[in-house]
């Protein structure tokens, strides 16, 4: 297999300007991933300021309200920032420290990714800019607010859809303009190599710990590990350590919108097909001339034409599953979940939880399922009272 | 060997690009038409895409609206084909990868050897993917124009030993550096690629004025000029043709 790819995905479809850079991203990771003293930083950054290891948490109540298999949440909404994203981040500006850049950019969907990184940053003293497509600035403004009060800039992006992609667009057109001393830190396992492995990696102590501790607790592996999917950097780290466990069947859930069958949908594997944007061969909504798709969820995390090239490699290979879920469903899981546990999960997370809804009452009470809980739902309370009708001020 | 290579035999040459199907595809036809009239020595047509993430806003747009005017692969190589009856100028498109895979690489190159398409530039297919298309370009006879930036530096002599067509130097949109510092770097950037290959080196970034385009065609082969014409067209629509034609005009009496 070429170190670039995973199967015939992943590669590094990016402009000339940037490769340099990407070459030299992809050396320093190489040195720096079994560098001892940037593990103990990592880690201490993990463990003292994100707050890990995560609980992987028995869903008690859920567990007996459905009557089949027994539900553990791994819980990366207790991480500090409130999702999974601060675990790629810590790593990815602590790299920054390392190669003596001065300024970081990302793009942000939710806002999550944004606020992980703007957070990073104040804590590593890196200057800190981040791309958000209109349309999410509006449905996740406090996020904006958090992001500014952490002392980054935000910058607004008009272009496109005004979502996801296009702030993905930006912050590279961005990094082409300034790699000398800026470092891209990409929010998800896409774009191209070394971003879906490193983020990857990054990602990967979610199914660390979360396999240490079922054998702890359960003496067994799971049978079931499930997590949302956008461009899939929960579920590639929730699935990562279980990928060799070929009895755990590995769930991802996307985003079917207002239906499949509509045009209002982000369900990249199951109505997308085979393309090559934003760095990688992957899986992607398109049209029928190879032009992306507007893609549309209520969850602005999920609200991503394309998912990970290492995804797309699961997905061919049969080792994962991806299944579709509507906003209706994943707000009914929103609410479901809140009521049962007193845990509120991020809209994202609600996509995982509502299919869980759906098969676990068919599964044997001897089963297991793990539900990678990647972020808390505070920021999507505003916007799920709307969806119910009900206008509150933030 | 394309007919690229033609191109460069009338003095320097000029390079002129337009968006296919802005505002609409009887416009491009005409415009091609035009500039080949006005004396360009080569047009470099883009295909449009959605997200054209290494242009700046101006072609940036004119893509936008090449696609709302319904601008696919398909209608572009019937109007080459309707241009090819008029004009014999070498094209080469400028287009990203993602329309060109999902036209198939076997069919699309096909189709720009029955077009007389000489070469294709593929702002993210850097030289460690060229192989994604290499052998169907190989098949049909049409140059992968490389393009090096200079953040290239170590790279530089790897790409051009490799390169078909000609050579398209890119500066950085953003680049921080300023008159002389700019033209120092170009030309240690065309004198690196000229120790290893022997074919036309072309310069593109945002060259707007005869005196421009007469300054770097002093240092390379030939000058690329994008945004200029897209905002000409961008400015008369429909009626854009005579005036893309004055303007080449202009700019190839500059660099004569």
């Amino acid at each position: 297999m070429n170190k670039t790819k995973f199967g015939q995905f992943g590669g590094q479809y990016v402009p000339e300007i940037l490769m340099t850079e990407i070459i030299n991203l992809e050396k320093t990771y190489e040195q720096l991933k079994n560098d001892e003293k940037f593990n103990q930083d990592l880690n201490d950054l993990l463990r003292n300021y994100a707050g890990r290891p995560s609980l992987l948490y028995y869903a008690k109540n859920m567990t007996e309200d459905l009557g089949g298999a027994k539900i553990y949440l791994k819980r990366e909404d207790l991480n500090h920032t409130g999702s999974h994203k601060i675990n790629n981040v810590l790593g990815q500006a602590l790299m920054a420290k390392y190669m003596g850049k001065k300024r970081v950019i990302a793009e942000t969907g939710a806002g999550q990714h944004g606020v992980a990184t703007a957070t990073a940053a104040a804590l590593l003293g890196l200057e800190c800019e981040i791309f958000m497509g209109r349309e999410d600035t509006i449905r996740q403004s406090l996020n904006v607010y958090r992001m500014e009060l952490l002392g980054a800039k935000v910058h607004t992006v008009m272009t496109g859809t005004q979502t996801l992609k296009d702030a993905v667009n930006e912050a590279m057109r961005e990094w082409a303009l300034r790699t000398d001393d800026t470092f891209y830190v990409l929010g998800s396992v896409m774009g191209p190599h070394p971003f879906p492995t490193i983020v990857r990696d990054f990602q990967s102590v979610i199914s660390k710990e979360a396999r240490a501790q079922i054998l702890e607790l359960e003496n067994r592996l799971p049978d079931v590990v499930m997590a949302c999917v956008g461009g899939g950097s929960n579920a590639m780290g929730a699935f990562y350590n279980f990928i060799n466990d070929n009895d755990v069947r590995l769930i991802g859930c996307e985003a079917a919108g207002l239906g499949i069958d509509t045009d209002k949908h982000a369900a990249t594997v199951t109505k997308g097909k085979p393309g090559i944007f934003h760095g990688m061969k992957s899986i992607f909504c398109q049209d029928k001339y190879g032009q992306i798709s507007p893609v549309y969820s209520i969850s602005a995390g999920l609200d991503y034409p394309g998912i990970g090239p290492e995804h797309a490699y699961l997905h061919q290979t049969g080792r994962a599953e991806y299944v579709a879920v509507t906003d209706d469903e994943a707000v009914n899981a929103f609410e479901y979940l809140s009521r049962t546990e007193g845990i509120i999960p991020a809209i994202e997370s609600a996509h995982a939880i509502a299919h869980a809804l759906k098969i676990v009452p068919e599964m044997d009470k001897d089963k297991i399922v793990i539900i990678c809980l990647s972020g808390r739902g505070d920021k999507d309370a505003a916007l799920i009272a709307k969806y119910r009708g009900r206008i509150i001020n933030e | 060997m394309s007919n690229i290579k033609s191109a460069f035999k009338n003095g320097k040459a000029f390079i002129g690009f337009l968006t296919a199907g802005d505002p609409d595809l009887k416009t491009t036809k005409e415009c091609i038409i035009a500039m080949a009239e006005a004396g360009a020595d080569l047009i470099q047509i883009g295909i449009p895409f959605s997200d054209p993430i290494a242009e700046g806003s101006v072609i940036q747009n004119s893509n936008i609206r090449a696609l709302i005017s319904a601008t696919h692969i398909e209608n572009i190589f019937e109007t080459l084909k309707s241009v090819r009856t008029k004009t014999d100028i070498p094209v080469v498109f400028h287009t990203y990868i993602n329309p060109v895979f999902n036209y198939g690489y076997e069919a699309f190159f096909k189709d720009c050897n029955n077009t007389n398409v000489g070469g294709i530039i593929i702002p993210d297919l850097p030289f460690e993917e060229k192989k994604e298309i290499q052998q169907y370009t190989d098949k049909y006879n049409i140059d992968i124009i490389s393009l090096i930036a200079p953040t290239s530096v170590s790279r530089i002599r790897t790409i051009a030993m490799d390169a078909e067509g000609f050579v398209y130097i890119v500066l950085s949109r953003g680049t921080t550096k300023v008159g002389n510092e700019i033209i120092t770097e170009v030309e240690s950037i065309v004198k690196l690629v000229k120790e290893v290959t022997q074919i036309p080196v072309a310069i593109g970034f945002g060259i707007n004025t005869p005196e421009q385009a007469k300054y770097f065609s002093q240092i390379a082969d030939g000058v690329i000029v994008g945004s200029s014409i897209v905002k000409i067209v961008e400015k008369y629509g429909k009626d854009s043709p005579e005036y893309v034609y004055d303007y080449v005009q202009k700019m190839k009496k500059a660099i004569s």
